[in-house]
């Protein structure tokens, strides 16, 4: 069986209940491409998780375009990593392991086996069923790209729920 | 995700977004994807599966040294598992409206949580 057609799939969905269609992002033209400024295996690697990651202690994401971020330190234990999402139907494997979504043990051995230079020592996180396209470029990605740029990190690896 | 992966790429930071909706990655166009035919929600491997969830996040970042093109999605061809299962569940067309109600409450995952976090 071919992969889901999620874009379909959800405008029926809401359709059939009553809702206006939901305007998906679609990129206008192609991409920049910046190239590696050097091998992986030297590279210090920024993360940002959009499964509404926290730890135990941080004020959980709210559900109504929640912009904010969350700084999650690497060495968090795994027992502490927790997740709010709107979309709390996708969340149970992360609630059960958060390596699901947010792969912070499998970045511990990569950088402990030398495939990545090392991992920054936050990974960052938000809630990313934010509707409004204007407040996530006005004010998610720039909290983003503001930290990002304070660890100068080489590349970002990025993972939605 | 794409929005703020092209936007990190024009100012000088390689990205490459994770992820299992094919659609969706194909209309945000981001600069290098990897993609992992699993249910959402297992973005990067099955839950309690720790080689799983390595390979994928391994795979991930493997691509951005071979990705040359911009706008690729990989494939990494793996297998939730042997039926299809899964895409019929997700398909079923009888279900409602499965999110939760949006507001500014903030949501924890436990109450204990809550307490933490803001005291009780």
């Amino acid at each position: 069986m071919k992969p889901i057609k999620y874009i379909d799939m959800i405008r029926d969905r809401y359709s059939r209940l009553g809702y206006p269609a939901y305007k998906w992002y679609r990129a206008e033209g192609p991409p920049a491409l910046t190239p590696l400024k050097k091998p992986l295996a030297e590279s210090k690697v920024g993360v940002l998780c959009t499964a509404g990651t926290y730890v135990k202690g941080q004020v959980a994401y709210y559900y109504k375009d929640d912009t904010s971020i969350r700084a999650i330190p690497k060495s968090t234990p795994v027992s502490e990593i927790r997740f709010s999402h709107l979309t709390e139907q996708y969340l149970p494997a992360a609630r059960k392991d958060p390596n699901c979504v947010f792969p912070i043990e499998p970045l511990a051995r990569l950088e402990a086996e030398g495939v990545v230079g090392e991992v920054a020592d936050e990974l960052f996180s938000c809630m990313g069923a934010v509707y409004s396209q204007r407040r996530t470029r006005e004010e998610l990605t720039p909290r983003i790209v503001e930290r990002f740029e304070a660890q100068n990190v080489d590349l970002a690896f990025l993972i939605p729920l | 995700m794409g929005l703020i992966a092209r936007h990190l790429e024009a100012i000088g930071i390689p990205t490459l977004c994770m992820g299992s909706a094919l659609d969706i990655m194909e209309a945000a166009n981001a600069p290098r994807a990897v993609f992992t035919d699993y249910p959402l929600g297992h973005t990067t491997g099955k839950p309690d599966d720790p080689q799983d969830q390595y390979e994928i996040t391994r795979s991930g970042l493997e691509a951005f040294q071979t990705i040359r093109e911009p706008g690729t999605i990989k494939n990494l061809e793996r297998i939730w598992t042997t039926g299809d299962d899964w895409k019929l569940k997700t398909l079923d067309d009888t279900k409602g409206d499965e999110r939760s109600s949006r507001d500014e409450t903030p949501r924890y995952q436990f109450e204990e949580d809550r307490v933490s976090a803001e005291g009780s």
